[in-house]
């Protein structure tokens, strides 16, 4: 591999060929703006917020994420003539935004909000007609408001390069140019397998996870990082938490699951607080379970296996441990078989 | 997975055998969708339904159900006639090869035709590819272990790996897909009757010594308990008389449920455990409210073998308590004290006597998982087992034949019955099913059935149907579907309403314990 030196915004760096400057920033850590660059997506080049002035070019500002490095080259990242492009950028994004902040989903986290703010742009020098276009709220999970969509296309990218799926792709052209499914049905009538990476991708709030709406914006949730309790995979997530309640679920980017979920753990939290949760210990009588407290009910169970091992001996008890709880609690479960009981009769649903 | 999830997306040839990835795994089929789309990468999948990942292979091998073996067995005859196995590898890191190169001279292309339906070109075209490959990942799931002879389709598989020196290295590997989220961790802990933590053998006598000490008792019990088939049998028998259940759902995920509920109805004291009365909890003396996920700590180690923290996020419900907490006062009721802070400190206790998780501690699972083995504090985990050597020495190649399903359609029961899973349920519902928007996308399980066995039987797309097994019957709404071939049908086993084991055939492979839930035969009636 070949190594090739540059120069950002007066700093050296030495980078592999065919790095872009966006990522050879990045590793200085210099942050340049994008909204439609993701490092596991192709580079769409289509925002052109991350636009850079490099030394000896004078016609252009080039889009640093598709611009390769190139040895002895001079980049500034945040120049005056930089910064005024972008602001222009930014305000013709915001001629054709529903300015809905206040009440937006993505407050907060919206990339577009943090960037008009950095960027001092309060209004649009650039008014016109702008887009109409109906909520499909059709979607058991998702909900899509093309009018605050600014086509960076990251949704359509993920859902094609990392999903597989293609359930959405740019229609129209020009001034209609949309996001939509085939034949512009609801993303409920599309091949769309819920798994919502194109939600996360969004940086605007153009797809909201339906589940989550109005329970909590990004600033007012506390992010608990933990593993998924579906499948093997062992997804790492975060669990958005707001009065004691699981309100969303967010990507953790940097596991062995790259960020991505599927649709139980990402939309499958639901059960936690469903009203039939056992929440007391039980006991049947005569054919029927009352409520019963730890210390009784525990008695019973107790009770029950001593007379079982005394009378039958301890192979008379088994048990059956689960896939679905912790590591800790499948230890302590065969050592209670194994020590307390006496008796190797534990097994689980490994093979089911 | 003897390697690593990103090793699929470093696999020129991908081999998925009976693994519905894109429904079971999604998050792994979005690996084989990379490796294909961005690094070129060829992918074979053996499986008789047309998946999405069957869809997208550049060879798919579609067997009758439960002829697995047969197929690898032919692959590997076909691998060795062309001179495409890895001598090196077979003579410096194995043993026992000319076993298996003998066992499987007799599965030619055309014999293995005969017997799995498989065209003879097609399998030769898949050995090549396989055979060929440079970096050669082989995926697995159910599909391949649901059978009476499951272990065998395994010692197949691996054969395959071995003789084509496709293992322990970036982008080989043999890789088991689990199907729940803690089946690798549930194993590793020595919830098995044979084996104590950590694949320590409840039949060695220094292991037990060991563990008896740790735990302040004068001897633990020598000789191997019974597996989960076993204990249901023995209940049957009234050997067993008292079970206690912990998160699981028998009722629904047992096969042959009318055997498996007059088996827990046997017993003398049932004790269950777990977060909604379900279809078993139902039938309990004592069922104990334990919480999800989501409200206590602990850990789970996935499919390749990441121990990753499972952080508590809400507060227990009601008066639920984490499994560990009711296991700890139960223990005290009896006698016993397990004296824990918490689960760090279990944990402590774990990787004292598991020398595989030896490393492991809290404190360093706080920034991101590790993966097992890892002997010491200062060890980063494992990526690849076997990279040096196999844990025995030599990699042992084991001969296997095929041998026919328990039970094969005739002409009462005409049709082979697979059962598996589907994207949006999760194992028996308990939990998934209480998802407002799963239900809405999946409201009932449906029978797939091909197009021309549903015209056969003048069945229309959503019709409900009698599906019968010599076991037990359901009425399921048909599907038809080119998924499955001209008599097969499938259905999932997540909803009670239509309980795909009532149908299924409660015989077991003799080493593993598994159930056949992937072959048997039933047939269908208009209602
Ligand atoms: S949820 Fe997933 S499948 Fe559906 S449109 Fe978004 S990325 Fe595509
Ligand atoms: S919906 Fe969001 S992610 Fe998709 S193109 Fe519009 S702004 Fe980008
Ligand atoms: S998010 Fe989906 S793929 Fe990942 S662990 Fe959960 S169920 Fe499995």
């Amino acid at each position: 591999m070949r190594f090739v030196s540059l120069t950002i915004d007066g700093r050296q760096v030495e980078v592999a060929e065919g790095t872009t400057v966006l990522e050879a920033a990045r590793k200085l850590g210099i942050e340049i703006p994008t909204l439609c660059y993701d490092n596991d997506l192709s580079i769409a080049g289509a925002c052109r917020l991350c636009i850079v002035e490099v030394e000896g070019n004078n016609k252009n500002l080039p889009a640093s994420c598709a611009l390769p490095v190139a040895e002895g080259m001079v980049v500034h990242t945040n120049s005056p003539k930089v910064r005024e492009a972008r602001k222009i950028i930014l305000e013709l994004l915001l001629a054709n935004h529903p300015l809905d902040c206040l009440t937006c989903e993505a407050n907060g986290r919206c990339k577009l909000q943090q960037y008009c703010y950095e960027y001092g742009v309060k209004e649009s020098r650039f008014s016109g007609e702008r887009r109409h276009f109906a909520i499909d709220d059709n979607h058991p999970f998702i909900e899509r408001d093309l009018e605050k969509c600014i086509l960076c296309g990251k949704c359509v990218r993920v859902c094609q390069e990392v999903q597989g799926v293609g359930a959405i792709d740019y229609s129209g052209r020009g001034f209609d140019t949309k996001v939509a499914t085939f034949m512009d049905r609801s993303l409920a009538d599309s091949p769309c397998v819920s798994c919502g990476q194109c939600i996360y991708m969004c940086p605007v709030g153009a797809l909201t996870a339906k589940p989550s709406k109005g329970k909590g914006r990004d600033f007012e949730v506390t992010k608990v990082v933990t593993t998924c309790g579906y499948c093997g995979v062992g997804c790492q997530l975060a669990l958005n938490v707001k009065d004691d309640k699981i309100v969303g679920v967010t990507n953790v980017p940097d596991s062995h699951n790259q960020g991505y979920l599927c649709v139980k753990g990402r939309f499958g939290y639901e059960f936690v607080d469903d009203p039939e949760r056992l929440t007391t210990p039980l006991i049947k009588e005569n054919g029927k379970f009352r409520e019963a407290s730890w210390e009784e009910a525990l008695d019973l169970v107790a009770q029950k296996f001593n007379e079982i091992r005394a009378k039958y001996g301890p192979d008379a008890l088994a048990g059956v441990s689960s896939a679905r709880v912790t590591n800790e609690e499948n230890y302590l479960f065969q050592k209670f078989f194994r020590a307390v009981i006496g008796t190797n009769n534990v097994d689980h649903c490994a093979r089911l | 997975m003897t390697n690593s999830i990103e090793d699929i997306e470093k696999a020129d040839v991908i081999l998925a055998a009976g693994t519905n990835t894109t429904e079971a795994h999604p998050v792994i089929a979005t690996r084989i969708h990379k490796a294909i789309t961005r690094h070129g990468a060829k992918l074979i999948v053996v499986d008789p339904r047309k998946t999405e990942i069957a869809s997208k292979a550049h060879i798919w091998l579609r067997p009758y159900p439960g002829t697995n073996v047969a197929v690898f067995n032919g692959l590997l005859n076909v691998i060795i006639a062309e001179g495409l196995t890895d001598d090196e590898f077979i003579s410096q890191r194995t043993e026992n090869f000319e076993a298996v190169a003998e066992a499987v001279a007799p599965y030619t292309p055309e014999e293995v035709e005969r017997i799995s339906g498989i065209p003879a070109e097609d399998l030769i075209a898949a050995a090549r590819l396989y055979g060929k490959a440079k970096r050669g990942i082989i995926l697995y799931a159910m599909g391949v272990t649901q059978h009476s002879t499951g272990t065998d389709g395994v010692f197949a598989i691996a054969n395959l790996a071995m003789a084509t020196g496709n293992i322990g290295r970036e982008g080989t590997g043999v890789s088991p897909l689990r199907g729940q989220n803690n089946v690798q961790g549930a194993c590793d802990m020595g919830a098995l009757p044979n084996f104590l933590p950590g694949y320590q053998k409840v039949s060695d006598p220094a292991v037990r010594e060991k563990f008896a000490k740790a735990w302040g008792v004068p001897s633990l019990p020598d000789k191997d308990g019974l597996k989960l088939g076993e204990i249901m049998a023995a209940a049957y028998e009234g050997k067993v008389r008292a079970l206690y259940v912990m998160g699981e759902n028998l009722m629904l995920s047992e096969p042959y449920i009318a055997h498996a509920e007059a088996c827990l109805k046997k017993l003398d004291f049932l004790v269950v455990q777990d977060l909604f009365l379900t279809e078993t909890a139902q039938l309990a003396d004592v069922v104990l409210p334990a919480v999800s996920f989501a409200e206590k700590d602990g850990t789970f180690t996935n499919t390749e073998r990441r121990v990753c923290r499972v952080r508590r996020a809400v507060s227990p419900r009601g008066k639920a308590k984490p499994d560990w907490e009711i296991i700890v006062a139960l223990a005290a009721k009896m006698g016993y004290e397990m004296n824990y802070d918490g689960p760090a400190s279990i944990m402590e206790e774990i990787s004292r006597l598991t020398p595989s998780y030896g490393g492991i501690t809290y404190d360093r699972l706080e920034k991101q998982g590790l993966q097992w083995p890892c002997p010491d504090r200062d060890h980063p985990g494992t990526k690849r087992l076997h990279a040096e050597r196999f844990s025995r020495g030599r990699g042992l190649f084991t001969p296997v034949t095929y041998k026919k399903p328990a039970e094969l359609p005739d002409e009462q029961y005409p049709f082979y019955l697979v059962t598996g899973r589907i994207l949006y349920h999760y194992h028996t519902g308990t939990m998934s099913r209480r998802v407002k928007g799963l239900n809405a996308i999946a409201p009932c399980g449906l029978l797939e059935i091909n197009p021309a066995d549903a015209s056969k039987l003048g069945i229309q797309d959503g019709e409900v149907v009698r599906v019968s097994s010599r076991r037990g019957s359901i009425t399921p709404a048909v599907r038809i579907t080119d998924r499955v071939a001209p008599g097969v049908v499938f259905i999932s086993f997540h909803y009670r309403e239509v309980a795909a084991n009532a149908l299924t055939n409660a015989v077991y492979d003799p080493i593993a314990g598994i159930p056949e839930f992937k072959v048997s035969a039933v047939k269908i009636e208009k209602l």
